[in-house]
This record gives structure tokens, sequence and C-alpha cells, in this order.
């Protein structure tokens, strides 16, 4: 049977799993997220992402918001937010 | 303020605490070294807590707590505690001997962010052989249990070789029964006591391309549950391994003595002086010591790495096993299909296809010796 991870959708909405860290770190100047013997370095447009990520908003309104922040199509930014945040996901750094 | 960072040098991402090598169990593959610390030799608590404040300010994010086990230090609770408040992310690394209930609750209050626990085997019988310790296999459940009731993510580590690979379907199996979010599928890594029992260890090409398909399909059956890492074993590699992420990039070791290690198994290499944590900073080491200048980027290499276009990605693969396998820590590893080594691999292949499935334990005190006497000589 393939259970499959569970796939997120416009409506989704997340958060940072319990014990992963979503943080700056003053030596490097660079946000980072900590999890379980997971390290990430998020580039600056992740970063954008993350920073979203508020336990509040929804998939749909992250997209809208960055489209609107970057002035671009909104399929161009759903194409690389959606498979970023479905990584993490898959991942357990962020819960749905 | 003088700026320790030298030129090109990032600062380490994380830091292998090995708190302690004393250790309920003996398993055959411990990557402890041969000779291992007493007691006696043990930093104390005060020295650690030091440890710990000067790596989070060298820009270190995580500390796994290491041992042997690390449960055996009665400071352990306070160690955590120290470290979290400091800034580190904090993984306890442990076989799960000794954690009961109000111990793991002491630990979460401290800080503690994670448990990876060790897994011999799906079958008690067989992972009590491996672990040297009758009731070894009992307490993962126990332990899983806790672990999970704690709240707290825990991985499987599951150790895998010849001896176990056929129960690896089992093994996923009971990682996901134990409630583990992350499992580590980790091939046996052929350093130090592993070495000594290598005949009796590896698995044949066969049993390693069964184990990848097994991990492949259960990474698809499991995803959204279980993260599975999987570690392939370097004896059929193509390439070698980016060992430690190279020397001296992302990752420092502690041993329980004090020294500083640019990995756990790099004392085995001749010639090299470590410094201790008494004799100067971790930042002072990681920037400016011989040891951690010795083999970092690319300036030390020969050919054929030299040349190599892939020498900043796996940095020449693993000094350690290059000299172990070779007597000269400053060759490609052979483990890379480049290498001039690389037909050694082939002889351990074939000299473990007739060995007996019988290993040496670790234990202390004249290991060296006894382990002459125990593995096969190849010709």
């Amino acid at each position: 049977m393939n259970t499959g991870a569970p796939r997120i959708e416009g409506g989704a909405v997340l958060r940072f799993a319990p014990h992963a860290r979503f943080r700056f770190d003053e030596v490097r100047q660079a946000w980072i997220v900590l999890a379980p013997e997971r390290l990430l370095l998020p580039d600056e447009q992740a970063v954008e992402i993350l920073r979203l990520i508020d336990g509040a908003r929804d998939v749909d309104a992250i997209i809208d918001e960055l489209a609107g922040r970057f002035d671009a199509p909104r399929d161009v930014i759903a194409g690389d937010v959606l498979p970023m945040l479905q990584d993490l996901v898959d991942k357990k750094v962020l819960r749905q | 303020m003088r700026s320790l960072k030298g030129a090109n040098i990032e600062p380490p991402l994380a830091l292998l605490a090995e708190l302690t090598h004393r250790c309920p169990l003996r398993c055959p593959y411990c990557s402890n070294p041969l000779e291992l610390s007493r007691a006696s030799a043990e930093l104390d608590t005060a020295t650690w807590s030091r440890v710990f404040d000067e790596a989070a300010a060298l820009g270190v994010l995580q500390v796994h707590f290491s041992g042997g086990e690390p449960l055996v230090r009665r400071d352990l609770v306070e160690l955590v505690g120290h470290a979290a408040k400091g800034g580190l992310y904090v993984n306890l690394i442990t076989s799960g001997i000794q954690l009961d209930a109000d111990r793991l609750a002491l630990l979460v209050e401290a800080g503690l962010e994670h448990v990876q626990l060790s897994l011999q085997d799906s079958d008690p019988a067989p992972g009590d052989r491996i672990a040297g310790l009758a009731g070894a296999q009992e307490t993962k459940h126990r332990v899983a249990a806790l672990v999970c009731a704690a709240g707290l993510p825990l991985t499987v580590n599951a150790v895998v070789h010849r001896q176990n690979l056929g129960r690896l379907e089992d093994i996923i199996d009971l990682a996901v029964t134990l409630g583990a979010d992350r499992l580590e599928v980790a091939h046996v890594q052929y350093y130090g006591w592993a070495l000594a029992n290598r005949a009796a260890l590896l698995p044949s090409r066969e049993q390693l391309d069964e184990a990848t398909a097994i991990v492949e399909a259960a990474r698809a059956r499991l995803a959204g549950r279980l993260v599975i890492d999987y570690v392939v074993p370097d004896y059929y590699a193509h390439w070698p391994k980016s060992c430690m992420g190279g020397w001296g990039r992302r990752f420092l070791n502690v041993t329980p003595s004090g020294k500083v290690l640019p990995c756990h198994a790099a004392e085995t290499l001749p010639g090299l002086r470590f410094p201790t944590v008494g004799e100067a900073s971790l930042a002072e080491i990681w920037y400016h010591s011989a040891a951690f200048e010795r083999f970092r980027g690319t300036a030390w290499m020969a050919e054929p790495c030299r040349s190599c276009e892939r020498r900043e990605i796996d940095w020449g693969g693993c000094r350690c096993q290059a000299f172990a396998l070779t007597g000269d820590a400053a060759r490609t590893d052979p483990a890379c299909a480049l290498s001039p080594d690389h037909e050694l691999l082939a002889g351990a292949r074939h000299e473990a296809q007739d060995a007996t499935p019988d290993f040496v334990h670790r234990q202390h005190s004249s290991a060296p010796s006894l382990l002459r006497q125990l593995v096969p000589q190849s010709a």
C-alpha cells in the first residue's frame, strides 16, 4: 500500500514542527533551520517564504503575498513555493 | 576585538561531544577507538560546560551527545541544560539502556530536542548477540515508547551488515512500530573495531543491491510517515563519500579526555597532534591548529585528486580510510574508482566471502594484540 505523504494544498495552514527551529544566527548573520540531525541554510528566497509560515496564513495567502511583493505571476511563485514547502513537510520540518 | 576567523574558513555546524567511552554494549562495529579512554580521564562537568559555551560562540548550531553511552554520565542532565541554554540544539545518541521515564523527563526539561536510539537487529537473539548484552533488544521497545510519550522526535539508527541485512524489511517495520520519525539505515563504516571485524560484517554485492532496493521501496511506501536516510558502504562505492563534508569544514569532535578532532576516527592518523580543550579554545583550534589545517581544502591533495573536477565535492574522501588501507593518510581514498589503490577493496570483498560470522566485541585493554590473533590476514 502506498500511503504517500499528505500533499499540501492551497488551503493548508503550515507551521514548524515542535522540534524544528527557524532562527537568525548571529555568527553567520543568516537565517537557519534546525531539526533533528538536520540543518538547513535557506537562501534568501527560501527565507522570504519561511518567514511567512506563522501558523495563520494558508499556502494560498503566502503565494499571493509573495506574488504581490515581487510583482511576479502567481503561477511562477507557486512553482517555487509549493515544491519547497512539500519537501519540508516530507522532511517533517513543517507540518499541517 | 581580534578576529580569530581565518580566510575562507567557515565556522563549524555541529559538535560531536563524546562524553565517555563507557558503554553497556560491546558492538563489534563500535566507532570508538581501539584504545578506549578510562572514566578517570574524562572531562569534568565544568570543562564540558565551557566547551559548549565556546562551541556556541564559534558558531556551532547542533551538539550531538554521544559516547560510548552518554547516559552513564551522572551529570548528563546538567550538561544538556548548559548546552541548550547556550543556544545549541541538543541531540542524544544512545543505546537506551539505563534510560527511565524520570531521567528522560529531566532531560526534556533541560532542553533536549531529539533522541537517536540505536537498533542492532529486529530479532532479540541476534540483536543481543551483536550488542554483547542479554536483554538489550527488549529495552528498545520500552525506551522508544518513553521518547514518544515525552513528545520528542525519535530517530532509530540501525547499523546494517552481512549478519542482519536479511532482516532489513523487519528492521524497517520495527522502526515504524517503535514510533520513529526518522530511520537511519547505516551500513557499517569500516574503521577501528569494525575494520578489525570486517570479514565477518561486510555484505556481498547482492545483499547490498537488495538492501538498496528495499530502502527505495520503503521510502516510497512510508513517505510522510518515516524519513529514511541511507548510508551506503564505501566498499562498493564508485565515488568516495564526502567524509565529514571535508576535513575541518563542517564538524568537530571532542573526545572523552578533551582532544579536539575533525572526526571521531582522526586519532588513528599518525603524525598529527590534536590539541585538547585545556590547551586552547575551540575557535583557536578550529581556525589555527596545524591538525585542522593539515587536510583542509584542496592544497594538500596529490593526483588523482588534485586535478579532479570532484575535488570540492568529496574532498578526497576519507583520510582515516586512506591511512587504514594504504598506510598514507594523504592518498586518495581507495573507495574512489580513480584511486590507484581501489583494488584493495576488491580484496576485502573477496576475503569476506568465505569468512565465518565470528567477530570480536569491543572491550577495554589489550584489544590490538587480541585483534591481531583473530583478524584473518589478507594476502
